[in-house]
C-alpha cells in the first residue's frame, strides 16, 4: 500500500499521463499541415492492417482467461469474427460472430 | 474559430461537417461499449483492491486513459517494483499509439493546432481503429467531417472508460466472468480489422505482424507490438510496391506489343 499512495505514486501517474500524451500527439503534433513523401503515405496506409492484428493475436492464442493456455473456443470465435468480417464487411456482424460462436462453443463444451 | 477572419459563407459548412461526422462516429462508438464499460469496471476493482483510493484510481484512469498501461503499471507497483520502473513498462505498451498519430497525421494534419493538441487526448485504439477504416472506406470525407467523426467515436467511450471505472471501484467487479467478456477486446478489434483486409498487400501486412507479434512475444513490456507493427507496415508497402510494378511492366509488355496505343500510354 505504501507505494501506492505515497508522492512517487503521483509523480509517476501525472508523468505517465504526460508520457503517454505526447506519444499520442507525436506525428499529429509534428506533422502539421505539411504533405508526407509518397513512401511514408504508402507505409502508413499498413498501420491499421499491421498493429491492430498485432497487439489482438497473443490476446486470440494465449488468452488470459484461461492462464496463457490456447483455448480451441477462442481461437474458434476470432476466426469466426474473422471470416465475418471480411466476407460481410459489418462491424456488428462480426462481433456477433465471435462471440455467438463463443457463446455457442461454451456452452456446448460446458 | 475566433482567429479566421473566414467569410460567414464558410462557417456553417465547417460547422455541417463536423456536426455530421460527429452523428456517424457517436453511432460507430457505441459497439465499444461493449468493451469500455467492463474493463473500466474490472480496472476500478483491481485499483481499489491493491488499495488505491478513489481520487487516485479516478485521477490514475483519467489521466493516462489507457487501459493495459494502468493495469501494468498497478502489477508493477503491486509487486513492489520502483516507481519508474512501472512508468517505463506502463509507457512501453503505449508505444504504438505513435503509430495511430502518424497514421491519422494524413487524415487530421491538416487541422490547426490547437484541435490536434486536443485530438491526441482521444487517441485511443478503438477511437483510432473506428476512425482510420472509416477514413480509408471514404476518401472523400473533408477533414471537418474526419474531425467530427474522431470525436464522435470518443463521445461514447470516454465517459463510459472512466464512468465504468467510477462504478467498479465502488461497487466492485459487477460482470460476471462467465460472460466471457475477457474476448470482447479480442473480438471488437478483429471486427474492425477485418474489412479492411481487402488487398494482397493488406493480407501479407496482417500475416507478417502476426506472425512477428506470437514470435516477439517473449519481449518484456510488450515491446514486440510496436517491432511486429512495424514488419507488418514494411511487408504491405514492399508487397503494394511489387505488385505496383510486376502490374507496369505487364502494362509496359502489352503497350509494346500494340505500337499504336504506346504513344498516348507511355506517360502514364
Amino acid at each position: 500500500m505504501s507505494a501506492l499512495d505515497g508522492p512517487q505514486f503521483w509523480i509517476a501517474i501525472v508523468a505517465l499521463g504526460l508520457a503517454t500524451y505526447l506519444v499520442r500527439l507525436s506525428f499529429l503534433g509534428l506533422v502539421g499541415g505539411s504533405t508526407l513523401p509518397p513512401w511514408a503515405l504508402r507505409l502508413l496506409r499498413y498501420v491499421p492492417v499491421a498493429v491492430l492484428p498485432a497487439l489482438v493475436a497473443p490476446m486470440v492464442v494465449w488468452p488470459a482467461a484461461s492462464g496463457g493456455e490456447t483455448d480451441p473456443v477462442r481461437l474458434a470465435a476470432g476466426a469466426a469474427a474473422l471470416l465475418v468480417g471480411a466476407l460481410a464487411r459489418n462491424l456488428l456482424a462480426a462481433v456477433g460472430a465471435g462471440m455467438g460462436t463463443l457463446y455457442a462453443m461454451q456452452a456446448v463444451l460446458a | 474559430m475566433t482567429a479566421t477572419d473566414a467569410p460567414d459563407s464558410a462557417r456553417p459548412r465547417h460547422d455541417a461537417g463536423l456536426r455530421r461526422g460527429f452523428r456517424d462516429g457517436g453511432l460507430a462508438g457505441l459497439p465499444f461499449l461493449v468493451v469500455a464499460i467492463p474493463f473500466g469496471m474490472l480496472f476500478g476493482a483491481v485499483a481499489t483492491e491493491s488499495g488505491l483510493d478513489l481520487l487516485s484510481t479516478m485521477a490514475m484512469t483519467s489521466i493516462v486513459i489507457a487501459g493495459a498501461s494502468q493495469f501494468a503499471f498497478l502489477q508493477l507497483m503491486n509487486d513492489g517494483a520502483p516507481a519508474f520502473a512501472a512508468f517505463g513498462a506502463a509507457l512501453a505498451v503505449n508505444l504504438r499509439m505513435a503509430m495511430y498519430s502518424a497514421s491519422l497525421a494524413p487524415h487530421l494534419g491538416a487541422a490547426p493546432l490547437r484541435w490536434r493538441l486536443m485530438l491526441a487526448y482521444f487517441n485511443v485504439d478503438q477511437v483510432y481503429a473506428a476512425s482510420i477504416a472509416r477514413y480509408q472506406d471514404r476518401p472523400a470525407m473533408g477533414l471537418w467531417e474526419k474531425i467530427g467523426f474522431y470525436l464522435g467515436v470518443a463521445a461514447p467511450i470516454f465517459p463510459a472508460w472512466i464512468g465504468g471505472t467510477l462504478a467498479g471501484a465502488l461497487v466492485g467487479r459487477g460482470i460476471p466472468p462467465e460472460w466471457s467478456l475477457d474476448f470482447a477486446p479480442a473480438v471488437t478489434f478483429i471486427a474492425v480489422f477485418a474489412p479492411m483486409l481487402r488487398s494482397l498487400a493488406a493480407l501479407a501486412a496482417c500475416a507478417v505482424s502476426v506472425a512477428a507479434a506470437l514470435a516477439l512475444s517473449v519481449l518484456p513490456w510488450s515491446l514486440g507490438l510496436p517491432i511486429a507493427g512495424a514488419l507488418g507496415m514494411a511487408a504491405g508497402a514492399g508487397a503494394e510496391l511489387w505488385l505496383e510494378r510486376r502490374a507496369a511492366r505487364h502494362a509496359a509488355a502489352d503497350a509494346a506489343g500494340d505500337e499504336g496505343s504506346a504513344v498516348d500510354g507511355a506517360g502514364a
